[in-house]
Order: structure tokens, then C-alpha cells, then sequence
């Protein structure tokens, strides 16, 4: 049974300041154990527009952003118009009532307004607001005041004692005042055990990729990819990884191809528009036969779409890009561990079976945040760089080194630039056994099917290496939603309320794309009573795939493409218009203007 | 201890250079001639075929590391500048040679072109330079004069080419040349200084198309061209150099038009190559403390 249960949502323009007291807040809840997810909606702009931040707590694990907020900060009047309406009974709104008035409150919300000119009289900036508010949420969920003490002390220490000390004190003003003024929830935060560490998305794509090994990282900026650059950028003199901005996406994977067949683990990160630059050159990695690892942060498009709101729109995209039938690895990570888990896990596969390998994130998943117990991330993940020969002054074969010959396997070892006795070409024109161009003076077409063949074959061993999705949930569920990628915890969170509401549910979260597990993915979906399937995007990109690939044909779809992830009741609503036949394709209209 | 080692291998020969196959370039073109003197410079500069790898986009000259017996990559159109800049920075011991055509390098490639030369990266880029399309059968080019009649400009071209020497001493280069394959004795030269400057080394060649190009001939540059050391230019003289690569007349000049060597190169610069050697061959995998310290900043 979860203990509590809490969201709260700090919205305003931006430049307002709403990071710091986010940050703030989360810091604490994981110092106690408590679990923590945060979303933060945001606009395509540097000062103005609206941003609303939902950081929810638990003492369980927190799967989503949730359906509530709780506690209300709205910085501006603007979010108080677009929020207070939405605000439920119970819940509380903190506000500066100098300069914000609350219109029509509904039923049951406490308001607690306060006045900054009367609690903090001397002080000037737009920033004291936010103090004062965060000292009066941690008094009604009674955190005791030295907590927040302790890390004010700890953020102003840099601007000196007297900074140190005002805020401190406009804290205390705002804390007793809470204190004196409004009601508390009825419980207060708890101490959940063990301190957790918290992250976003992007952070622990490039911490995984620093895990694997990663010498070589290459993007050009591009939101929501560049939170993974700015954290490679920080780290890269520390951990010895060569960081490059690069002029545009084209030229972004051909340095990171170029580095990687010199011998780096080699990775670039970057967002729908920029991974369609690099659509050619990842088919140029695969036929050269270099391994190198692309990830695709999606966002809403198409073309320059909305560029701060998520999708999972690019499916079909990567699964298209490039010309010409060529091996690939293609994988979605389902929450924020796993973005760190599976980087390693792809560098391995794509340095044995030299080919590129995309991971398919996006915005939600990139730029969420997330708890994590510490002890989940290992550093010292095995590494596995595949058939690399002439390292140690092996001798190279006397006929000659063939870099592409012909196996079973479809692998041939590679040797890396600089080695004695293995000098070779590698080449985007097709070629034979010994990198020599097939495609100009006379193309053999049998040499070309040979060579072809090889390539492809290659993927009949990734398969074998991939777990198969597992179903989760009761076996004889009266619905299973499908879901892929990021949608994992907000399916299962939906399923968790679907069942409260008398509907056992299961879920089946689709991880790995290509290869697909299609006939265990058959085999599961077969036995279920009712499949629907969730996904971020408009046309079904999923259910279209999982129809090509397997011939399972949903009863049910629920879709959004409105920019925003979904919340857990939009699954929940839509389960249910499904299932009375109201509709197959459930489209929940997202309630918050942001 | 390197020069022992470098002095007791067998001295590399032009035959040692021969790739796989023969060039399939149409006879009399002049890549062949820029083929030949790479090789000839190789060999004089005293590289091992495995320290040199020679990377290329497409277009008929870029089939030219196919014609080598260094490590190679022929990779896409145009990108053959982003792909050696990874390279060399990933292993900076290799010695990293760029080759193509005017259209891969300063058309479709003409953005990785700019911004290489801006970080001055280690690179020798020998541009065969037609002045047309070959491979696609004789279309205009960048370099195709104004008026020139191709393919793709039946009633002559209206727009100004491309002058790739300003651009390049503008954009940064540190060693900026133009060779004609008819001059093989200064084009080895020419690419032997590339090769041994550190830095971002362009040595555009006249390479002239005997199939599709009946303008910009063999005959024309021997007519035309003239040696810069000839004309006493001195190529550390900014002036000079802008004004030398503006001429286009009767006069042609060849030779070096610019060279510093004040200037590190990008690898020289990159605090992370500081130690520990080429990062292709550094040990992979994260210290047990260093992750520590990783996991304490997220807490």
C-alpha cells in the first residue's frame, strides 16, 4: 500500500524560475527514499509562454506524472486560469496573492494565498516568491524547516553569507507563516529508507554510454537530444571521451562512423529531423560494416514540428531510413534505467555484428526524470568488441587479409587502421571478399548476392541474443494493452487502476524492434482475450509494424499526437470506451492547456 | 627508438603502394597522374602503407584509394572530410588522407569542407579538380567556368564557380595549394608538404576530364599555368596569397599560395589527447571510483 501519494505542479513563464524549487523538492523526497517522477511541460521559448512542472512522490515506485496535482504553485496568473479549474477536492494552491487573484476556485481546494510584500518587505527579485512558496509545501507535508535550511545554505553558499542568510530568512517567514495560516495535508512526508539518486532520461543514456565505453561522441544540438551532449561536453575531459559539435547531423555520423572504424566505441545522439540527415550514412555503416550507436530522441513532427513535446512518431522513420535492405539493430528503452542499461547492451551487439544500432527514445523518456536505487547502476557492464584480429601482432593471412569474407555467420573479423599486414578498403559501393568494388567495371551479380547475403545474414544471430517481450499482468486478463518504448509505466500504471475499477488488465511492452520477436509476440497475443494498443502518435506506427510483422490485428487502439505524454486515466477511459464498443480508436483530449 | 624500428623495415616502394586492382579511369585522365604522385610522395615522406589511411567520397577520382594499398574508405558523396576527421581524431597517429572530386568536395561536401578547415584538422586533402561531373556523364560542376556548356547547362552556364583557394585560406586552411597533374615533379612536392604539415593541408589539382570536359584541357593548364615559386610568392604573405588565388586568365599560378605553422591542429588542441595516446586504442570501461563519483552527482 503506497503511504502518500504526492504531486506538485509549479507552473509559470519561463525564466520564472521554475527549475530551482523543482529541483529543490526532488532533492529532498530522494534523500528520503522516497521515489520521485518528474515531467516537465515545456514551450519552444527562452523567456515567456507557460511551463508547468509535475513532480510526484511516493514511498512505492513512481510509474508516471500521474492523473492530480496536488499542490498548485502557479508563479503567474496565467497558470493559475489554465490550472485552478482542474484542481481537485483536498488539493491545495500556494500563491503570491500580491499579484495573482484566483478567479473561481472549486470545491474543496484550500487556497493559501500569501503576500510577498508583507513576508519579505525588503527583498526584490521575482525569485523570493518561489522561496516563500516552497518553505509553505514543506510545512503543510511537514518536512521539518532545517532540511530546507540546509540546502538553501548549501545553493547560496557561492553568493555569501548575506545571500545565504536572506533567503534562509524568507524561508522562515514563508514557513511560519504556512504554518500559521493554512491547513496541513494529514500526513507528513515520510522517511522511506534507503537515499535514491534521481535523473533524467538523457543523463543516463550518456552515463550508459560511458559505461560501455563510449571514446568518441558527436552531435549537433538539437532539442530534446542535447540534454546527452551537454552531459557528455561536461564529462568528457574526466572519463577521456572525445566531444565534438559537429555542423550539421550528416556530418555528425560520418565523424562518429569515421571514429569508430579507427577503433572508438563511437556515439551521437539527436532528434527526428536531424536522424532523417543521417539516414544515409547509416546505411553506409552497415555496408562498410562499422558499428556505431545513433539515438533518435523523438519529438513531435513532422519537420520541424513542435520541438519541446513529445511523439513517438519516428518509428517508421527509422525503421525506412536509408536505401537498400541492410542490417541494424533497433531498440526503444521502456523507462529511464533501461536508457542506461541498454547502451552497453547495444555497443556490444553492434561491435559483433559490426553494423549501426539506433536507439529509439524519446522526449518523455529523455528529458523525464526519474529515482533510481544507486545500486542499479553498475559501471562495470561486461564489454564485448567482437572479432577484431591483428592486435597483438597476429600474423595476417598470406593470401592476403579478406575483410569481408564469407562466413556462416555472416560476421567477418575486422582489423583496425594502423594495423601491420591488414591494410584494406572498406567501401559504401558494394564490393567483393576483399573490399574491392564490384559496382563499377562489372558487376558480378553473383559475387553481389553472395556479399548481400552475408550482410543480412547477420541478423539471424542478433535474434537469438534478445530477450522476448514478457507479459505482465494476470494471464487471463480481460484486456492486454501493448505498448513500446517510453509508454511502459504510464500502460502499467493504467492497468493498476484499471484493476481497482474491476477490469484485469496485462501489458505487453515491446523493447527490442529489430529484429522482432514475432513469434513470441504471436504466441503471447494469441492467447489474450482483447489486445489494444497504446502509442504516442497518430497513424498507429506500432500496430502497423506489429501487423506487417506478425499479422496480429488489434481490436482496439488508443492513440495521442497531441504533444503531451499520456496520463494514466486517458488509457483508463479509453480501455473502457473499447470495451463497450463504443469505439476502436480512442483518442483521450489531454485537459491541461499547456 | 621509433627511428630504429622505422630504419630497419624495408623502405617502401611505389610498387608496395599498388592496390588490388588497376584504376578503371578513362585513359589520358588526369587522376592518374595525381594517383602516381601521392604514391611518389608516400614513399618519399617514408610512410608504411599501414599508417596511412586514405579516405575518399564518391565520384570517379574517390575510387582512387581502391588504387592504394593503405588502410581506405570509400564512403558516401561528399562526406569523405567528416568521416577522416573522426578518424584522425580518433587515432592520431594514423596519417590520414583525404581524396575526391571538386563536386563531392566543394558541392554536396561543401559544409564538411568549410568547417574541417575552420579547426585546422590534420588532414592532406588532394582535390582532383575537373571542373564537371564525370562519373554522372558530364554535368556542371562548382568549378565550372561561367558560360561552360554541360549537360545540365546546354545554353551555358550564367553562374560563378567556385574559387576553392580564397575560400580556403579564408576559412582557415594552414596550407593551401593548387597542383596540375601536367607538373607531376611540383604536384609531389605539393603533396609531400601536405603530408608532412600538421594541420589542415588542401592541395587542389587541375586533374583534367578527357570525356566530358573539352574546355578546361591538359593543353589549356600547360598553356596557362604558371609556378608560383617561380613568381617569387611568398606563402606566408596573407595578401599575396588571396590576391595569387584570384588569378584566372592567361596567367594560372600553381604552386603553394599559403602555409603557417603557428597554428596547432585540432587534435593538438583537444585536452583529452593530452595523454594516454590515440583513444582508439585506450582500454575501455569506467574506474570503480570514477562511477562512484558519476552516481553522487545524480544524488
Amino acid at each position: 500500500m503506497r503511504r502518500i501519494d504526492l504531486a506538485i505542479g509549479i507552473g509559470g513563464a519561463a525564466g520564472q524560475g521554475i527549475a530551482t524549487p523543482g529541483d529543490i523538492l526532488a532533492r529532498i523526497f530522494v534523500r528520503r527514499g522516497l521515489h520521485v517522477n518528474a515531467y516537465n511541460a515545456y514551450q519552444s521559448i527562452i523567456r515567456g509562454g507557460h511551463i508547468f512542472l509535475t513532480l510526484r512522490t511516493s514511498d512505492q515506485p513512481v510509474l508516471s506524472h500521474g492523473d492530480k496535482i496536488d499542490v498548485l504553485m502557479p508563479l503567474n496568473q496565467d497558470t493559475m486560469n489554465r490550472h485552478l479549474k482542474l484542481m481537485r477536492p483536498g488539493s491545495v494552491v500556494l500563491f503570491n496573492s500580491d499579484t495573482i487573484k484566483p478567479g473561481v476556485v472549486p470545491g474543496g481546494v484550500q487556497l493559501c494565498p500569501f503576500s510577498v510584500k508583507a513576508l519579505a518587505p525588503s527583498i526584490r527579485g521575482d525569485l523570493v516568491q518561489n522561496t516563500i512558496a516552497l518553505a509553505a509545501v514543506l510545512r503543510l507535508i511537514k518536512v521539518e524547516f532545517e532540511t530546507l535550511e540546509e540546502i538553501l545554505t548549501l545553493q547560496f553558499k557561492r553568493k555569501g553569507a548575506a545571500a545565504v542568510a536572506e533567503n534562509v530568512g524568507v524561508a522562515r517567514a514563508g514557513y511560519d507563516y504556512a504554518a500559521a495560516h493554512f491547513t496541513a495535508f494529514p500526513f507528513s512526508l515520510p522517511e522511506a529508507g534507503k537515499r535514491l539518486a534521481f535523473f533524467e532520461g538523457n543523463q543516463a543514456l550518456a552515463m550508459g554510454g560511458a559505461a560501455a565505453g563510449v571514446r568518441f561522441y558527436c552531435a549537433y544540438p538539437m532539442s530534446p537530444a542535447s540534454g546527452v551532449l551537454h552531459w557528455m561536453a561536461r564529462h568528457a575531459r574526466q572519463l577521456g571521451i572525445m566531444v565534438r559539435q559537429v555542423e550539421d547531423e550528416i556530418g555528425v555520423i560520418n565523424m562518429a562512423i569515421g571514429a569508430a572504424h579507427a577503433g572508438c566505441r563511437a556515439m551521437c545522439a539527436t532528434s527526428g529531423g536531424g536522424f532523417a540527415l543521417m539516414s544515409e550514412a547509416l546505411g553506409a555503416a552497415a555496408m562498410m560494416e562499422i558499428p556505431v550507436v545513433c539515438i533518435n530522441v523523438q519529438r513531435a513532427g513532422p519537420a520541424t514540428g513542435v520541438p519541446t513535446k513529445t511523439e513517438q512518431g519516428d518509428l517508421w522513420q527509422v525503421l525506412g531510413a536509408g536505401q537498400g535492405d541492410y542490417p541494424r539493430i533497433i531498440v526503444a528503452p521502456t523507462n529511464i534505467v533501461d536508457c542506461f542499461k541498454l547502451v552497453p547492451v547495444v555497443f556490444n551487439l553492434v561491435d559483433k555484428f559490426q553494423c549501426p544500432g539506433i536507439i529509439l527514445s524519446d522526449l518523455l523518456l529523455s528529458e523525464g526524470r526519474s529515482s533510481i536505487d544507486p545500486a542499479q547502476l553498475d559501471f562495470s557492464v561486461p564489454i564485448d568488441r567482437g572479432e577484431v584480429i591483428g592486435l597483438n601482432g597476429s600474423t595476417p593471412p598470406a593470401n592476403g587479409f579478406k575483410r569481408y569474407v564469407v562466413t556462416d555467420s555472416g560476421i567477418s573479423p575486422r582489423a583496425l587502421p594502423g594495423t601491420p599486414g591488414y591494410a584494406h578498403v572498406v567501401a559504401t559501393d558494394e564490393h567483393d571478399e576483399d573490399g574491392v568494388l564490384i559496382s563499377d567495371e562489372f558487376t558480378d551479380p553473383h559475387k553481389r548476392q553472395a556479399i548481400h547475403e552475408k550482410r543480412m545474414r547477420k541478423m539471424e544471430g542478433v535474434l537469438p541474443l534478445l530477450p522476448p517481450p514478457q507479459l505482465h499482468g494476470p494471464a487471463d486478463a480481460r484486456v492486454t494493452l501493448v505498448g513500446w518504448g517510453s509508454t511502459e509505466g504510464v500502460i502499467r500504471e493504467a492497468m493498476e487502476q484499471l484493476a481497482e475499477a474491476g477490469i484485469a488488465a496485462s501489458t505487453l511492452q515491446v523493447r527490442w524492434l529489430v529484429p522482432l520477436h514475432a513469434d513470441a509476440i504471436v504466441a503471447i497475443l494469441r492467447a489474450c482475450r482483447t489486445v489494444i494498443i497504446v502509442e504516442n502518435n497518430y497513424s498507429g506506427q506500432f500496430a502497423r509494424y506489429l501487423r506487417a510483422e506478425t499479422g496480429v490485428d488489434a481490436d482496439g487502439h488508443i492513440r495521442k499526437y497531441d504533444g503531451e505524454p499520456f496520463m494514466p486515466h486517458h488509457i483508463v477511459d479509453g480501455v473502457k470506451a473499447i470495451l463497450t464498443g463504443a469505439t476502436r480508436l480512442y483518442v483521450p483530449v489531454h485537459e491541461i492547456q499547456v | 627508438m621509433a627511428t630504429m624500428v622505422q630504419a630497419e623495415r624495408a623502405k617502401v616502394t611505389i610498387k608496395d603502394l599498388k592496390g588490388k586492382v588497376d584504376p578503371d579511369w578513362c585513359p589520358g585522365c588526369g587522376d592518374f597522374g595525381v594517383l602516381a604522385a601521392l604514391k611518389q610522395a608516400i614513399v618519399e615522406v617514408g610512410l608504411q602503407p599501414h599508417q596511412v589511411l586514405t579516405v575518399s567520397g564518391i565520384g570517379c577520382s574517390s575510387n582512387l584509394p581502391g588504387y592504394l594499398s593503405t588502410y581506405g574508405m570509400h564512403t558516401l558523396h561528399g562526406r569523405a572530410l567528416a568521416v577522416a576527421t573522426g578518424a584522425q581524431l580518433a587515432n592520431h597517429d594514423l596519417k590520414v588522407v583525404v581524396t575526391g572530386g571538386d563536386g563531392d568536395g566543394y558541392g554536396i561536401g561543401g559544409n564538411h569542407f568549410v568547417h574541417a578547415m575552420r579547426r585546422n584538422v590534420d588532414l592532406t586533402y588532394v582535390v582532383m579538380n575537373n571542373q564537371i561531373y564525370g562519373l554522372t556523364t558530364g554535368q556542371l560542376s562548382p568549378t565550372s567556368l561561367k558560360g561552360m556548356n554541360t549537360k545540365s547547362t546546354p545554353f551555358g552556364s550564367v553562374e560563378n564557380p567556385i574559387n576553392p583557394l580564397p575560400l580556403a585560406i579564408a576559412a582557415g586552411a594552414t596550407y593551401v595549394a593548387r597542383g596540375f597533374t601536367g607538373q607531376q615533379k611540383q604536384l609531389v612536392e605539393l603533396i609531400k608538404g601536405g603530408l608532412q604539415h600538421r594541420g589542415f593541408a588542401l592541395i587542389d589539382t587541375f586533374s583534367p576530364c578527357v570525356t566530358y570536359n573539352h574546355d578546361n584541357t591538359h593543353e589549356f593548364f600547360k598553356q596557362r599555368t604558371r609556378k608560383l615559386e617561380e613568381m617569387g610568392h611568398d606563402p606566408t604573405d596573407f595578401q599575396a596569397a588571396m590576391e595569387q588565388g584570384r588569378l584566372w586568365g592567361e596567367t594560372i599560378p600553381i604552386g603553394l599560395f599559403w602555409k603557417r605553422e603557428d597554428l596547432p591542429a585540432l587534435d593538438q588542441l583537444e585536452p583529452v589527447l593530452d595523454h594516454g595516446g590515440p583513444l582508439a586504442h585506450r582500454p575501455l570501461g569506467i574506474a570503480a571510483d570514477t562511477a562512484q563519483a558519476l552516481i553522487r552527482e545524480l544524488m
